[in-house]
């Protein structure tokens, strides 16, 4: 079944928030017997380091302003997971370690202090992920909070846009770990799914990764890359792309060639912002609210 | 009814190897104008050349070839794509079935100038 953002608003009737179930039918998951909820947040995109007046003119000041609406959350989230392209690519090796290290030390004014991260292509694409390696950590792995089994995929540092036969491994091993009932949150940068392939809105051995998960009854990914909204199910398996935080890009094959989205004065920020998820205890769900870079609801 | 099993006359047989042969040969000679080879050459962040034309209905095969990272080439209105690594020559063969102008860009990607990195194939009819 595929669910677009407007069946989802249809579905929460009106108002942000939007419930969003992680099952194909009626079903329990493992692994909340501690019975807490908890708030996690996605921040993605962020492209520290971009530079185009006409696209962002407070290119420099987008990412501080969501920080702080960050900050003013309440509850605060149990963490943060940026969803990579943290930086704005660059050809410059040293210019790179550099965005890579302004990027860190702003996110580091988050009052949440765990905060997780990814690459983008635009971070990792060029060297293969050597300086987010050094500088932010590992570009794959997963985590277990308050019962939720959390994996995250790199698919951005083969700069064709593979997760790789090495990387499929892995992940096959930890999922076998796993409890088929168990509540798991898959993050990557591109989608796993073709959701535009000339577009470059794939992953190649995406499915691979699919196949694997299918398996387990209770998997949702969320994912960053196209700059925007979007909601897919792939069998069971739901897929919420988020805004980015410095430009919009066009809805997948609304205009010839895929271009950022000029900044409207109108309504400045227009299209950027992060999204809280809501893990609620005891259900396969989750409630996304769709926040703005100054933490106005959606 | 005995079947006939008569010998072929040595003219006949000439006959037949001479337009079996101008055959084979009218063949080899389409199978050369098939092979029209166009070499591109990738860097960042172009192809050279950037416009390609060909006809439709004649085969054809473009040969990549890096000079500096791993590119890609994706033209979708034609359904042809191929990675181009340096050190190596990717090839593509393909029959243009219909006439028009096509974009292709590089689908790996490359570094600042990536998503600029386009070029367009021109089949005539």
């Amino acid at each position: 079944m595929k669910i677009n953002r407007r069946d989802f608003l249809k579905l929460a009737g009106y108002g942000s928030a939007i419930f969003v179930s992680g099952l194909a039918g009626p079903g329990r998951w493992a692994g909340a017997a501690d019975g807490d909820g908890f708030l996690f947040v996605q921040m993605s995109d962020t492209h520290w380091g971009f530079s185009n007046p006409a696209v962002n003119p407070d290119s420099t000041g987008t990412l501080r302003k969501a920080i702080a609406a960050v900050n003013d959350l309440n509850p605060q989230p149990d963490f943060i997971m940026f969803t990579g392209d943290l930086t704005h690519t660059t050809d410059d090796e040293k210019e790179r370690r550099k965005r890579m290290t302004e990027f860190r030390d702003i996110a580091g004014g988050l009052k949440v202090k765990k905060l997780n991260y990814m690459p983008g292509e635009h971070d990792a694409s060029l060297d293969e992920g050597a300086a987010f390696k050094d500088i932010f950590g590992l570009t794959h792995y997963s985590f277990d909070h308050k019962g939720v089994h959390f994996i995250v995929l790199d698919n951005v540092s083969d700069p064709t846009g593979s997760i790789g036969d090495e990387q499929l491994q892995w992940l096959a091993a930890d999922l076998k770990k796993q409890d088929k009932e168990v509540r798991i949150v898959v993050f990557t940068h591109r989608p796993l799914f073709d959701l535009a392939p000339d577009w470059d809105w794939h992953t190649r051995d995406g499915a691979k990764a699919l196949d694997l998960l299918m398996p387990y009854a209770h998997v949702t990914v969320f994912y960053g890359h196209i700059h925007q909204e979007n909601h897919r199910t792939t069998g069971h398996i739901a897929h919420h792309s988020a805004r980015g935080l410095m430009y919009p890009l066009p809805a997948p094959y609304s205009v010839p060639k895929k271009m950022p989205v000029p900044w409207d004065p109108a309504q400045p920020y227009k299209g950027l912002g992060f999204r809280s998820v809501d893990a609620k205890a005891r259900k396969a769900a989750y409630d996304l609210t769709e926040y703005g870079v100054k933490g106005e609801k959606r | 009814m005995k079947a006939r099993t008569g010998k072929m006359p040595a003219v006949a047989l000439a006959v037949l190897i001479f337009f079996l042969g101008a055959s084979l040969m009218e063949v080899c000679a389409i199978a050369d104008d098939a092979g029209q080879v166009i070499k591109i050459t990738a860097k960042r962040y172009e192809y050279n050349p950037d416009t390609i034309t060909v006809k439709k209905g004649v085969p054809v095969v473009l040969e990549f070839t890096s000079l500096d990272r791993l590119h890609g080439f994706n033209c979708p209105g034609l359904g042809i794509r191929t990675d181009i690594a340096p050190g190596k020559v990717a090839t593509l063969r393909f029959v243009p079935q219909k006439a028009g102008t096509f974009p292709f860009h590089c689908d790996n990607f490359c570094g600042s100038g990536h998503e600029g990195m386009t070029g367009t194939i021109i089949v005539t009819e």
